[in-house]
Parts: structure tokens; C-alpha cells; sequence
């Protein structure tokens, strides 16, 4: 077996693969049957929704042209799916995570551990989870930062945090000014502002002090 | 055996057997892109340290080229130079050509286009969510078939050969099953089937299978291929071969959930994957004995052999990596080094330091057999390998240090600037080590350019028989 095609073909190439996809994709899979799967309409709640008003009261041209006369669960809907393509296509999960450990304080940074329940919707397909932090992580981030902030923020960087290495991303805006976002402006705010708005907890602050013998320099 | 006795042998020419010339634009396609992947690199280096040149033009983004970056380095550098070699290795070890070189030239040039949208769907901000899998979705399907494609061209001269195949075989006829498989599994499942955590295990197993059960049966086989030949003596331990095989085999796919250690994924699967992590190391150190003791007694050629230099420099850095990789996986140094560039540098001396340094050799050896002319500077191919070999160690050191800084500065709740401001020098360094992995290849790609535009070496070794070196 060990040297013959028929034995490294079926067991070593097709066997071994099937026994790990098994056991490491199917089982969890199966474990999560009785999680189902929401829509984006269905993941819209009254937090995310607060935020929305807030962009349509600071930006309400913009807005109107852009998303509509006022936000519904359908349109914002529409604005989480296009927030998650940008989020996907500029890369922003590659130096941003989406969850919370239970180790290294983690939960005293940033809010509650991650659960398997805030993954099981549309918007995490495939899962956002990351692997690198340049960034802080973004699960626990709605309202944390207002919608001018990260206006602000995406438009350039360093005029709010002035060593963020983070790109500029002018062309989510029309006529490079940070107060007119455009549609891709509008929706990553939106999806931003999803992040961690299902928590009860929402929004999660920082909890945490300075240890008292550290000298932190000011953001 | 000298090529005097194998004269007589009833055995197939090379000529016969090898399109030298597909072999040429595999090798010319796989530099290109580690051009276009290596500029994606620096401007990202660039970006972090605040240098970028570049601001504020979308499709120059290092967000998108930050995935250019990887993207190229594994579909457009590996997978190319991998087939480039596979066309050289598999009918030279069979005695068989390829089922249908027409069907080889039709890989070449899908693969291309394969690699070419990918890239504009990537620039363009169409990535899909998959780490080292941003192929958009509408390529993936294409993609898959050209995978199997490859299968079908190369599988018949594997499965005609008579009795049982040599090492290097095992790695491909199993590879040829798993990268299909890895593929479809980590690109469909995790989009269209299975959303979130169990999701999230799959495209675990995806980025670690695609090392895995795709770069690495690819990268060994044509070392247990190349090695040999070089050195002019058999591998020294045929039940170390198949204990390296049948290890790689049965741990490989078992570990991709460590990717994603302290996620909600069942605490049962991390700590399976854990173990199967820790338990690979020991065959990897199998496989590093059976090939340095197969160079016990001829060390020096390493000295002067440049190829082999870049072989057994990788097998060094392999070692490292998974001596490494048994450490980082437990779930205390996670805690730590997670989410750093710890992990980034354990990648670069993975990717670089190991499957393209072995690639790199394999080119060293095989273009100027191919194009029947000598190295035009012997010069320029050392400080290839030098830039190479030791720019991707330094960047290795470089980040490794950073993790474990970033991974403190974290976990004491220091202000997330200190952390960003504090990697700035780790940052700077890892620019100019990446600007010298840079300038190495610059110097091969001119070195390859003066030679075959030189004139043609009658002393030059091109390999007529099969079995000649």
C-alpha cells in the first residue's frame, strides 16, 4: 500500500484529506445546525439604526442621493452588504480583526469574548475573522467613534490619529472633501457601525486604566 | 552509471520527453509576477512607515496590493515555476511525455489569464474574503478546471508507468488529488455553503492546505528529484522517504484550524489541530535528517554548487520554520504572538526563504540547460542567492522581534499607538531587508537576460539522455 499508486492515490491523497475535511469542517458545521443563518435585513437592530439616522441627519445630501429619503431596514440592509464588499475588496480585514480573545486582556481592551452566534449571518461569508492586527480590532467598534470621525478618519488618517499608518481612502468621497461621503463612503460607515451594535453592551468603551507607573503618550 | 553505459540503454531521449521551451516560459511567467508581487511588498512596507509615494490613487491602493502581494507570490511565482519544473521532472521520471502538449501550452496560457484577472479583479476592489484566496468568485470556477486540466496532462505518464514510482511521484500523483480538492473546498464552502465559525475552520484549512498539500508535495518532491541528481548519489534513507510521505500526509490536513486558535471554533478542534501541528514537526525532522546525511560527505558542494546551496539554505530555514511552528502553535505562545508580525515573518521564511529559494535553484540549474548557454556572470548568481538568502532571514529576525514586542504591548493595554509607533524601526528594517530580496532578484533577472542573449556554449551541460544529469 505504502508505495503503490492505487495506496497513495486513495488513502494518502483522497482518504486522509476526507478523514481531516470531515472531521475539522463537517463536525463544526453540524454543530452549528441549530444556529441559523440570518439575513442582513435580519441583523439590522435599533443600535445600528441610531447610528444610520445620526448619517442621514449629518449628511443628509449625500444621504438622499445615495441611500434615499430615510433609512429603512431595506436600504440599510442594502448599505451593510455593500459596506462588507468594500470592507472585503480594500482589504481592511488584513489589518483589521473581527474577534475578541479571551486571553492577553483582550476583553478588557475591547468588550465581551466572541461568540459563534454573532458569526451565523450572511455578512460572514465568508467569516471575517482576520489573522493581523495593525489596527485595533473592529467587532466591538459601533459607537465607539462618531460618523464624523470616521469620515474624518477614512478620508485621511492622520488628521485625527497622527501616527496611523492606515491609508487614505479619498475616493470614498465626492470632491475629495470629507462632509460629502459617497456611496461606498456612506455603506463602510454603515458596516462599521454594525460592527458589535447586537451587543446589549453597545457601545463598548475601553475600560481600562493606564498602569499607573507607565508614562502613555497622548493619542 | 555514466551516460556511456545509459547510451546504450533502450532509453527515451530527452528530447523526446521534455518541452524545454514551456519550461522556459514558466520559469520567465513565475519572475514576472515575482516582480508585480514584490513591488505589492514594498508598497505596502512603504505605507507602514509612512513613505508611501503613492497616495490616494485607488487602484494603487496597498490595501488591494497588499493582496496583489500574495496573490501573485502563490498563484502567480509558485504555482508557474512549479509547473515550469513539473514539465522538466515528471517525464524525465517516468519516461513519458505529457499527455498532449497542445493541452500544456492551453494550461500555460489559461493560467495566465487565470493569474492576470485575478490581479485587475483584486486591483479593481472585487477581492472575495478569503485569505490567500482573493481570486474573485467569478474566477474561482475557471480556476478549479484548470486545475484539473493539469491533473489530466499530467497523470497519465504517472499512472502508465509500470511497478512502483520514486519518492518524488508519491508527492505529485497525491498532490495531483489534494490541490483540487483544497481549492474547491476552501473557495465554495466557506462562500456559499457554511457562513461564520464553521466557515471560518474551513478557510482555515484552505490557507494552510495550500501550503501544505499544494506548495509543500511540490517542493519536496522535486528536492527528493533535484538533490540526487546534483550530488550524484541516491537519498540516503528510503524508509525515512515514505515515514516524510506518509507524515506529511496524514498530519498535513489535520491542522488548519490553528490558523484561527481562541476564535469560537470548538475548543476540541483547536486543540486537535494543535496536536497534529506538533506532531508534523517530527516527521519534517525525518525528512531534514534523511537529506543532510544524503549530503554527509560532500558538504562541499554546497560551497560550490549555487543550486544546491539554494536547496539545502532552504532546508535549513524549513527546519526553522517548523521547529518555529511547533512553538507558536501552542496555545500559550498564541496568546502572544497572535494577530503579529510574528506571524508575518513566519511566512515570509516560509514562502521566500524555503519554496521560492527552492525554485530559484531550480532555475539556477535549469536555465542554462535549457537554453544551452553558461550563467553570463557567476558573480550576479551569487549575490542572488546571498541577497536572497539572507535578506529573508533578516526580515525574518526583523518581524519575529516585533511580534513578540506588539504581542506585549497588547496584552498590557498600552495605548494602541504605542504599539504602531514602537514597530516603526522593526518596520524600517523589514523595508530595506525586503528592498535587498528585491535587488537579488534584479540581478537574476539580468543575469538571465545577458545570458540568452549571449552566444551559445558548446560546453554548457544540457542533459540529452533522460537520465543524465
Amino acid at each position: 500500500m505504502f508505495e503503490s499508486k492505487a495506496g497513495i492515490l486513495l488513502v494518502g491523497g483522497l482518504g486522509f484529506f476526507v478523514f481531516a475535511f470531515v472531521s475539522n469542517a463537517v463536525v463544526p458545521i453540524l454543530m452549528y445546525q441549530h444556529m441559523p443563518e440570518q439575513t442582513a435585513e435580519q441583523v439590522v437592530n435599533a443600535n445600528l439604526m441610531y447610528q444610520v439616522e445620526d448619517l442621514q441627519r449629518r449628511y443628509p445630501e449625500p444621504f438622499k442621493k445615495y441611500v434615499g429619503e430615510k433609512p429603512t431596514t431595506e436600504n440599510v440592509a442594502a448599505m451593510l452588504r455593500h459596506g462588507r464588499d468594500i470592507y472585503v475588496g480594500e482589504g481592511c480585514w488584513h489589518c483589521h480583526s473581527q474577534y475578541i480573545r479571551p486571553v492577553s486582556n483582550e476583553s478588557k481592551r475591547w468588550g465581551p469574548v466572541a461568540r459563534s452566534v454573532e458569526y451565523q449571518n450572511e455578512l460572514q461569508r465568508p467569516v471575517m475573522f482576520g489573522t493581523r492586527r495593525v489596527g485595533p480590532d473592529l467587532s466591538r467598534e459601533s459607537g465607539r467613534r462618531s460618523n464624523d470621525w470616521h469620515a474624518v478618519h477614512f478620508h485621511h488618517p492622520k488628521t485625527v490619529s497622527p501616527n496611523s499608518p492606515m491609508p487614505a481612502y479619498p475616493w470614498f468621497f465626492d470632491n475629495d472633501n470629507p462632509s460629502e461621503p459617497n456611496r461606498r463612503g456612506l455603506a463602510l460607515m454603515t458596516y462599521i457601525q454594525w460592527l458589535g451594535s447586537w451587543l446589549e453592551v453597545s457601545p463598548t468603551y475601553e475600560n481600562y486604566q493606564p498602569l499607573p507607573d507607565v508614562e502613555v503618550k497622548a493619542p | 552509471m555514466n551516460s556511456a553505459t545509459l547510451e546504450n540503454l533502450d532509453a527515451p531521449k530527452h528530447k523526446d520527453l521534455v518541452n524545454e521551451k514551456i519550461v522556459l516560459w514558466y520559469f520567465l511567467a513565475a519572475l514576472t509576477y515575482m516582480f508585480i508581487s514584490m513591488l505589492g511588498g514594498i508598497l505596502m512596507a512603504m505605507q507602514l512607515v509612512h513613505h508611501n509615494p503613492i497616495r490616494g490613487i485607488e487602484w494603487l491602493s496597498p490595501g488591494r496590493w497588499r493582496m496583489i502581494h500574495t496573490n501573485a507570490i502563490a498563484y502567480g511565482f509558485l504555482a508557474n515555476a512549479f509547473l515550469g519544473a513539473i514539465h522538466w521532472a515528471i517525464p524525465r521520471l517516468t519516461f513519458r511525455p505529457v499527455l498532449s502538449v497542445f493541452l500544456s501550452w492551453a494550461i500555460f496560457f489559461a493560467w495566465q489569464a487565470i493569474v492576470l484577472s485575478t490581479a485587475v479583479g483584486i486591483i479593481i476592489g472585487q477581492a472575495q474574503g478569503l485569505e490567500w484566496g482573493e481570486t474573485p468568485v467569478w474566477i474561482d470556477p475557471v480556476a478549479l478546471v484548470g486545475l484539473l486540466l493539469l491533473m489530466v496532462n499530467f497523470m497519465p505518464p504517472i499512472l502508465r508507468a509500470k511497478g512502483p514510482q520514486y519518492v518524488t511521484l508519491w508527492y505529485f500523483m497525491a498532490m495531483f488529488v489534494w490541490t483540487p480538492l483544497t481549492y474547491a473546498m476552501g473557495n465554495f464552502i466557506p462562500q456559499y455553503i457554511a457562513p461564520g465559525t464553521s466557515g471560518g475552520a474551513i478557510a482555515g484549512l484552505f490557507i494552510h492546505d495550500l501550503v501544505g498539500l499544494f506548495v509543500t508535495p511540490l517542493g519536496w518532491g522535486l528536492m527528493y528529484y533535484f538533490v540526487p541528481i546534483i550530488l550524484k548519489k541516491p537519498i540516503w534513507s528510503h524508509g525515512l522517504s515514505l515515514v516524510g510521505f506518509w507524515g506529511l500526509a496524514f498530519f498535513y490536513p489535520l491542522q488548519g484550524i490553528h490558523h484561527f486558535l481562541y476564535t469560537p471554533i470548538p475548543m476540541f478542534l483547536q486543540y486537535g489541530a494543535v496536536i497534529a501541528t506538533v506532531a508534523i514537526e517530527f516527521v519534517v525532522a525525518t525528512v531534514v535528517i534523511n537529506f543532510f546525511v544524503t549530503l554527509w560527505g560532500s558538504g562541499r558542494m554546497i560551497v560550490q554548487n549555487v543550486p544546491l546551496r539554494f536547496f539545502y539554505t532552504g532546508m535549513v530555514y524549513y527546519f526553522i520554520t517548523c521547529f518555529q511552528c511547533a512553538m507558536q502553535v501552542t496555545l500559550t505562545f498564541q496568546e502572544l504572538i497572535h494577530f503579529s508580525d510574528w506571524v508575518v515573518g513566519h511566512a515570509h521564511l516560509v514562502m521566500f526563504g524555503v519554496f521560492s529559494q527552492w525554485l530559484l535553484g531550480m532555475m539556477t540549474y535549469l536555465i542554462p540547460r535549457i537554453v544551452k548557454r553558461d550563467w553570463y556572470s557567476q558573480t550576479l548568481v551569487e549575490w542572488h542567492f546571498w541577497l536572497s538568502a539572507v535578506g529573508v532571514f533578516v526580515m525574518f529576525l526583523d518581524l519575529g522581534l516585533a511580534g513578540v514586542f506588539q504581542g506585549y504591548w497588547w496584552a498590557s493595554l498600552q495605548s494602541w499607538d504605542v504599539s504602531v509607533d514602537g514597530s516603526y524601526p522593526f518596520w524600517m528594517i523589514r523595508l530595506v531587508a525586503g528592498l535587498a530580496m528585491f535587488g537579488g532578484q534584479c540581478c537574476f533577472v539580468y543575469n538571465i537576460y545577458r545570458t540568452m542573449s549571449g552566444p551559445q556554449t558548446e560546453t554548457a551541460p544540457s542533459g540529452n539522455l533522460a537520465t543524465a544529469s
